[in-house]
């Protein structure tokens, strides 16, 4: 890792008792959900991390238990740096403390966690889906969501799929 | 040329009602702005002066439901955007047609998932279907002329059918 990268990471390691791994010319630091707003808060005031560049998760189901994790790509416009802070967090009920008294555009970045992965945020000043329709049931990108395709309509095939397409009545 | 013809000597021209209100519906249908993704700019270098639509009567889309009588669905429609699309093919007056134009329109296009409507046949009745991704503006002007003899083939008995029914 850079090297003006090396005491900021102890210093987080240190405090929150954070693990990391490298990958590249990367650093993934792994919090725990309770502490990340402070983790951030320290990041955004001391080491000058004014960029959130990133809020997005993954789902590592089934291999993985805790199976979410949360990321947050943070970016040192001063410094020219960039460091990663990942949270694991676990499927049943998952809830992070919102970073959005943090980073402000955390805000739509978690409504998009609520609407694709299910993730509630503890504090959200409003809690809504943002890119699918609100009554909608269920989480799109999770790995469990069935892909919602139709199937390919051929000539053997295509007079049942025409009688359970729904078409619009006049 | 065309009614002077027929004209004569007394100025009268003998025609079927049917004809007239045919000629009259399809000579100044005016579409409305419905262009959503990617084919709203073949639809609009369709409008625009290299091939020009206004030949066929589409002087001017209006972007107002309650003035057209024409909606071309250009592009794909997602399922939170399905029932604005609805709405405002509700606020058409009749008479009214709409052309689905392009893939996603039609079909769903490439996009086989749960979020785009799998043909907007699924959310408005669809009269003519215009393939392509994205139809050229010559396969869309096709596609207007399609629904032009589309309308100039209707019957009286056909509208009645139809109108009543609502």
């Amino acid at each position: 890792m850079h090297k003006k990268l090396e005491p900021i990471v102890k210093a987080i390691q240190d405090k929150f008792s954070a693990t990391f791994e490298e990958f590249r010319d990367e650093v993934h630091l792994f919090v725990k959900p309770e502490q990340i707003v402070d983790a951030l808060t320290l990041l955004r005031d001391e080491y000058n991390f004014e960029l959130l560049s990133a809020l997005t998760a993954t789902d590592y189901w089934p291999q993985e238990t805790p199976r979410f994790h949360v990321i947050y790509q943070l970016t040192s416009l001063a410094k020219n740096l960039s460091v990663q802070i990942r949270v694991p967090v676990n499927g049943s009920s998952p809830n992070v403390p919102t970073a959005t008294r943090v980073y402000a555009v955390a805000n739509w970045r978690e409504r998009e966690l609520l609407d694709m992965f299910g993730i509630e945020f503890d504090g959200h000043p409003d809690p809504r889906r943002i890119l699918s329709p609100e009554d909608m049931e269920g989480h799109p990108l999770r790995k469990d969501f069935p892909l919602g395709y139709e199937e390919p309509q051929f000539t053997f095939n295509f007079d049942e799929i025409d009688l359970r397409k729904p078409y619009a009545k006049e | 040329m065309g009614v002077e013809q027929k004209l004569g000597n007394m100025g009268v021209v003998t025609t079927t009602l049917e004809s007239v209100v045919n000629w009259g519906r399809t000579n100044a249908m005016w579409p409305m702005l419905f262009g959503l993704a990617c084919c709203a700019i073949e639809m609009m270098s369709a409008q625009s002066s290299s091939y020009d639509m206004s030949r066929f009567g589409m002087e001017l889309m209006r972007a107002s439901p309650r003035q057209s009588d024409l909606m071309i669905v250009a592009g794909r429609v997602s399922k939170k955007m399905g029932p604005v699309l609805r709405r405002l093919y509700d606020q058409m007056p009749e008479p009214k047609w709409v052309i689905a134009m392009g893939d996603c329109a039609s079909c769903g296009g490439v996009f086989n998932n749960y979020a785009i409507f799998q043909g907007v046949d699924e959310v408005v009745p669809v009269d003519v279907f215009v393939a392509g991704c994205p139809p050229r503006p010559e396969a869309l002007i096709h596609g207007v002329m399609t629904i032009h003899e589309k309308v100039k083939s209707e019957t009286f008995k056909q509208y009645t059918e139809k109108y009543a029914a609502k």
